[in-house]
C-alpha cells in the first residue's frame, strides 16, 4: 500500500471467525475496525460484510442489529463494500437454505444448493479457477478458495458476473463499481486474494 | 474435482512444531508461524495444525500459536487437537483457525459435530479419525473393526471400540463437512498413505476427504487421490526437506494429477503445474 493506509471496517454481528478478514486487510497496510453499529455501516469509507455459518441466523443478525437499511443504501448507491462468503449470498432475495427468509435483496436472484452425487463433493471445499467477464475490473482471472455448499448460478442484469463451475456453471463473484460479493474467500486465496483485495481497496 | 490440495502439517507441542513416528519419540522441527509462511510461499493450499499433547496432558491448544500462524498465512487453517466442546472451537475460530479438526470429543458426544455445524456451518467442522488397523473385512455384523481398521484416540494411545469407516459416515451425517482421515500404522512411516481405509471411506461419504499418515512421495499421493483423497497432508517428508510443495506439485502435475498453479501479478496463472482435470 506505500505507506498509505486504508481505513476498512467489517460489520461483526455474531461472535463469527473474523481474525482471516482482519488480519488479511492488516497485511496490506490498512486500520481495521468492526462494527455491528447503523450509522458506522453508512458512513464507513470501505465495508466488509463477511459471512460464515447459516443463512437464516445470519439475517436474523443483521436484522436485530438494525443494518438492512444502511446495507442496502451504501450498496445501491455504490459506496465501496465487499460481501464474502455468505455475505454475497445475503445480498440475494432469499436462499434454498432457508426458505422463507428474505435476503436484503440488492442481487436478484435465489441462493441454490449444489447437488451432491456425481462425484461433486458437498460442500465444495477447494481452489477453483474463476473467469471474470469481459469489463470486470476487481476480481482478477485466477484460483480462489472455496468453502460453500449454496451458490448463484444466474446473473443478474446490472452486475458484471465472474463464473466458476463446479457440478455446472455457478457465479464466483459480481462486481459493480467498488461494489463487489465473492463467494469464495479472497482473504484465504493467497497471493491471488490479495490482487483481488488491492484491487478493491483502491477503487 | 478440483485441484488436489497439498498441505503441509504442523505438529505442535508448547508452541514448537515437532514431529514423531507413531505418534510417539517427538522432535523439534521449528517455528509454526515461519513454517506455515514458508509452506505458503512454496504453495501450499491449505495448513493444518494439530496440537498434538493437547488431549494426552488435557490442555486446551494454544491459541496463541493459532494468532501467532493466523497472522502470517493467507490460506486457510484447520486446527485440531484438544477440542473438548463448542466453546473450545468459538476460541479456536475467533483466534483464526477457519476450521476446527473434531476427534476424541466427537466420539464421546456425536451431537456436538451436529452443534458445531449449527452454529459455524458444516464447512467449519472436520471430523479428524485416526484409525488402527490395515484393512481386511472381518465379518459383516457391523462390529468395532469390522472394515479392519478401528478407531483410537487420545493422540492414538485409547481405543474406543468403534469402528472407522462407520464412524465416518455417521460423523457426516451428524454435520461434519469434511473428513481428516489418518492412518496410525502408517504415521511417519513414509511408506504411503493406507490406500484400502481411503477406499472404504470414500465409499461411504460424499464430503471430502484428506488422506493422513505415511506420505513419502508425489506417487504416494497420487495414489491417495485415485483412491479417493481430496487432499493430502503430509509432514515428515516437508519438514526435513526431501521435498517442496512446489516440487511435490510439480511432480503430481506430472503423474497426471491436477494441482492448483501459482497466481502472477499479471493476471495470467502459471501454466507449469496445470495438470488434467
Amino acid at each position: 500500500m506505500s505507506g498509505r493506509a486504508r481505513a476498512v471496517t467489517v460489520v461483526r454481528t455474531s461472535t463469527a471467525n473474523l481474525a482471516s478478514v482482519l488480519t488479511g486487510f492488516e497485511r496490506l497496510g490498512c486500520t481495521v475496525r468492526t462494527t455491528a453499529d447503523p450509522g458506522e455501516v453508512a458512513a464507513a469509507d470501505r465495508l466488509v460484510l463477511p459471512g460464515v455459518g447459516a443463512f437464516a441466523a445470519a439475517r436474523r443478525a443483521i436484522a436485530s442489529h438494525g443494518l438492512e437499511d444502511a446495507l442496502r443504501e451504501r450498496i445501491q448507491r455504490g459506496h465501496p463494500t465487499l460481501g464474502i462468503c455468505l455475505g454475497m449470498q445475503l445480498m440475494a432475495r432469499g436462499s434454498e437454505e432457508a426458505p422463507g427468509v428474505a435476503g436484503l435483496g440488492v442481487l436478484d436472484g435465489v441462493v441454490g444448493s449444489y447437488e451432491s452425487g456425481g462425484g461433486w463433493r458437498v460442500p465444495q471445499m477447494g481452489w477453483n479457477l474463476v473467469t471474470p467477464a469481459e469489463g470486470c475490473e476487481i476480481v482478477p482471472r485466477g484460483y480462489a478458495y472455496f468453502a460453500n455448499s449454496y451458490r448463484l448460478t444466474a446473473a443478474p442484469g446490472e452486475w458484471l458476473p465472474v463464473w466458476c463451475e463446479y457440478a455446472g456453471r455457478f457465479l464466483a463473484a459480481v462486481e459493480r463499481g467498488p461494489v463487489v460479493g465473492c463467494q469464495f474467500h479472497p482473504e484465504l486465496s493467497g497471493d491471488y486474494g490479495k490482487a483481488l483485495l488491492m484491487r478493491w481497496l483502491e477503487a | 474435482m478440483l485441484p488436489v490440495r497439498i498441505i503441509p502439517c504442523l505438529d505442535v507441542r508448547d508452541g514448537r512444531v515437532v514431529k514423531g513416528v507413531k505418534f510417539r519419540g517427538l522432535t523439534d522441527q521449528g517455528d509454526p508461524a515461519a513454517l506455515a509462511r514458508a509452506y505458503e510461499e512454496q504453495g501450499a493450499d491449505e495448513v493444518v495444525v494439530l496440537d498434538v499433547t493437547a488431549t494426552p496432558e488435557g490442555r486446551g491448544t494454544r491459541l496463541d500459536t493459532v494468532a501467532a500462524v493466523r497472522a502470517r498465512l493467507s490460506v486457510p487453517l484447520t486446527v485440531g487437537g484438544g477440542i473438548g466442546g463448542i466453546e473450545d472451537a468459538a476460541a479456536l475460530l475467533e483466534a483464526g483457525a477457519d476450521k476446527v479438526a473434531v476427534n476424541t470429543a466427537a466420539l464421546r458426544r456425536p451431537a456436538l459435530l451436529t452443534d458445531l455445524a449449527a452454529r459455524f456451518g458444516s464447512q467449519c467442522v472436520v471430523a479428524s479419525i485416526d484409525a488402527l488397523g490395515s484393512g481386511g473385512v472381518r465379518g459383516g455384523g457391523g462390529r468395532p473393526g469390522d472394515s479392519g481398521y478401528e478407531v483410537v484416540v487420545r493422540s492414538g494411545t485409547e481405543r474406543v471400540a468403534r469402528d472407522a469407516v462407520a464412524w465416518a459416515r455417521d460423523a457426516v451425517e451428524r454435520g461434519a463437512g469434511e473428513i481428516l482421515l489418518t492412518s496410525i500404522d502408517r504415521d511417519g512411516t513414509r511408506s504411503g498413505y493406507e490406500l484400502l481405509l481411503l477406499r472404504a471411506v470414500r465409499s461411504v461419504v460424499q464430503v471430502p476427504i484428506v488422506a493422513s499418515g505415511g506420505a513419502d512421495s508425489p506417487e504416494h499421493m497420487a495414489d491417495a487421490v485415485r483412491a479417493g483423497a481430496d487432499a493430502v497432508l503430509a509432514a515428515s517428508i516437508f519438514h526435513q526437506g526431501n521435498w517442496t510443495v512446489e516440487g511435490v506439485k510439480a511432480a503430481l502435475a506430472g503423474l497426471g494429477v491436477s494441482v492448483r498453479p501459482g497466481y502472477s501479478a499479471a493476471g495470467q496463472t502459471a501454466r507449469a503445474g496445470e495438470g488434467a482435470a
